[in-house]
């Protein structure tokens, strides 16, 4: 019954505890420099895809920390490895590469 | 000693409380929710403790669901609690104890505003003079009614007939407590304990052998915030609030939530029913919610009062559970008989959450 003409909305939060972070773990040993991010933003800035669908290398690697797989994968999609990222991350985190390592990582969960 | 983390809040967040003479100030709306609660402070301070208490008829609303709602402006509310100090001037008292937690954080939030902007104050009084014909002193003392059963705990502990202990286990009972936002979020130095941990029920439930459980949301707001739940297009935005605390809690599966706020146990009373209805999933053993009391119900359990005297038949969730633990009798004919074994008529129980 909901006749009571509101909703139950679910709760945002997310416990690391249950989430499975071994995929992650997994990139950040190929990739230490995925934990180097301080998402400044200047990649989201840069980036010629986000304008038209929300691509971000920075909302990518906090959706992966937080084991919102899906979400990550959808913003990803959208990638065209044009490396702008890369040229202005502050960090000089070679970000092109950890996309490339990212499809890798779970392209081989997959098939398993 | 060296006092670390809580321990150091608790000492470094004490205030000081008078004993006794008290002007009391009664809330809107925690008689229709609640009628016993207040009712049972004053049999508790003037009758059990004997304390001189002291309250005015015509005292009326301090204006803070108006202000907090964005319908009046403070300059109104202050005019509003201008007359209520004016009353307790005339009624001879200089302590002035608040029965509500917006009352409360509403007179705070006015007497730092006047201590910082002294020329609002003298605009005030002369706006209480034209209106009213009424002049005030600042009261010496302010407290919440909590503070007062706070520093009463353990003179009530020592009177008790009942404690928080589960007779079955021997173990103590495991307890939420919910402390209203406006009582120590706003202005952490007037309140018991702080704003991170406020102590104020802690030690009521300690004092009267309980245990309180710490759970990941326990500041959470009970979901109530004024127009989240006034204006109906956001009421589910109050009521996503308590259903994460709910989640968070119930892991630790608590026996009880005590609260001090007027709205926090109405919220987190009727939102279990209304969860219960709209996801099947409640919070208790065997179907049933997690009883939520105010203090003054849990001091008047823990002094041996008859439960339906107290009021606990209004309670959404049923409070059955919580007695049979406690080990207090009650009688399930009497339930809905109010005084003379006067028939207040059965209401229809819900079918997705246990009631008697």
């Amino acid at each position: 019954m909901n006749g009571f003409g509101f909703r139950l909305s679910p709760s945002s939060a997310i416990n690391l505890d249950k989430v499975d972070r071994s995929r992650f773990e997994e990139l950040c040993s190929i990739e230490p420099d995925a934990l180097r991010c301080m998402s400044c933003g200047s990649c989201s800035a840069t980036c010629p895809a986000a304008q038209f669908s929300g691509m971000s290398i920075r909302k990518v690697l906090l959706n992966l920390q937080r084991g919102k797989e899906e979400e990550a994968f959808r913003l990803m999609s959208n990638c065209m490895l044009c490396g702008k990222c890369t040229m202005v991350c502050p960090r000089g985190i070679n970000t092109r590469r950890i996309v490339l390592t990212i499809s890798r990582i779970y392209e081989k969960e997959e098939k398993r | 000693m060296i006092y670390q983390g809580k321990q150091k809040i608790w000492s470094d967040y004490q205030k000081e409380i008078p004993d006794d003479h008290w002007y009391y100030v009664r809330s809107c709306i925690r008689q229709n929710f609640f009628p016993a609660s207040e009712k049972m402070f004053l049999e508790i301070c003037r009758n059990v403790l004997g304390k001189d208490f002291h309250e005015n008829e015509h005292h009326t609303t301090c204006g803070g669901i108006a202000y907090h709602c964005d319908t009046i402006p403070q300059e109104t509310a202050m005019t509003i609690v201008a007359r209520q100090f004016a009353l307790m001037t005339e009624a001879g008292y200089e302590n002035y104890v608040a029965s509500c937690i917006t009352s409360f954080g509403n007179y705070t939030e006015i007497l730092e505003t006047w201590h910082e902007f002294p020329e609002l104050e003298a605009k005030i009084r002369e706006m209480l003079w034209k209106s009213c014909r009424k002049e005030f002193n600042k009261p010496k003392y302010l407290a919440h009614s909590s503070d007062l059963i706070y520093k009463y705990r353990n003179e009530i502990a020592e009177k008790a007939k009942f404690h928080l202990i589960n007779k079955e286990t021997g173990e103590p009972l495991r307890v939420v407590e919910h402390i209203g936002c406006h009582y120590s979020k706003m202005f952490p130095s007037k309140g018991v304990g702080g704003a991170e941990y406020p102590y104020v029920l802690t030690g009521m439930v300690e004092a009267w052998g309980g245990n309180v459980i710490d759970y990941p949301e326990r500041r959470h707001c009970c979901g109530y915030g004024f127009r989240q739940y006034h204006v109906k297009a956001n009421r589910g935005y109050s009521l996503s609030n308590t259903h994460k605390k709910f989640e968070s809690m119930a892991p630790y599966k608590p026996d009880m939530i005590i609260t001090n706020c007027p709205g926090c146990p109405y919220f987190l009373d009727r939102w279990q029913y209304v969860i219960a209805e709209m996801e099947g999933k409640t919070y208790g053993e065997n179907g049933c919610g997690i009883p939520v009391l105010t203090y003054e119900e849990v001091a008047g359990l823990v002094l041996g009062y008859d439960p339906w005297d107290l009021g606990l038949q209004l309670h959404q969730v049923a409070v059955e559970p919580l007695l049979d633990k406690i080990g207090i009798e009650y009688d399930l004919e009497d339930k809905y008989k109010g005084i003379d074994k006067k028939d207040l008529l059965k209401p229809e129980l819900p079918t997705s959450i246990k009631c008697f």
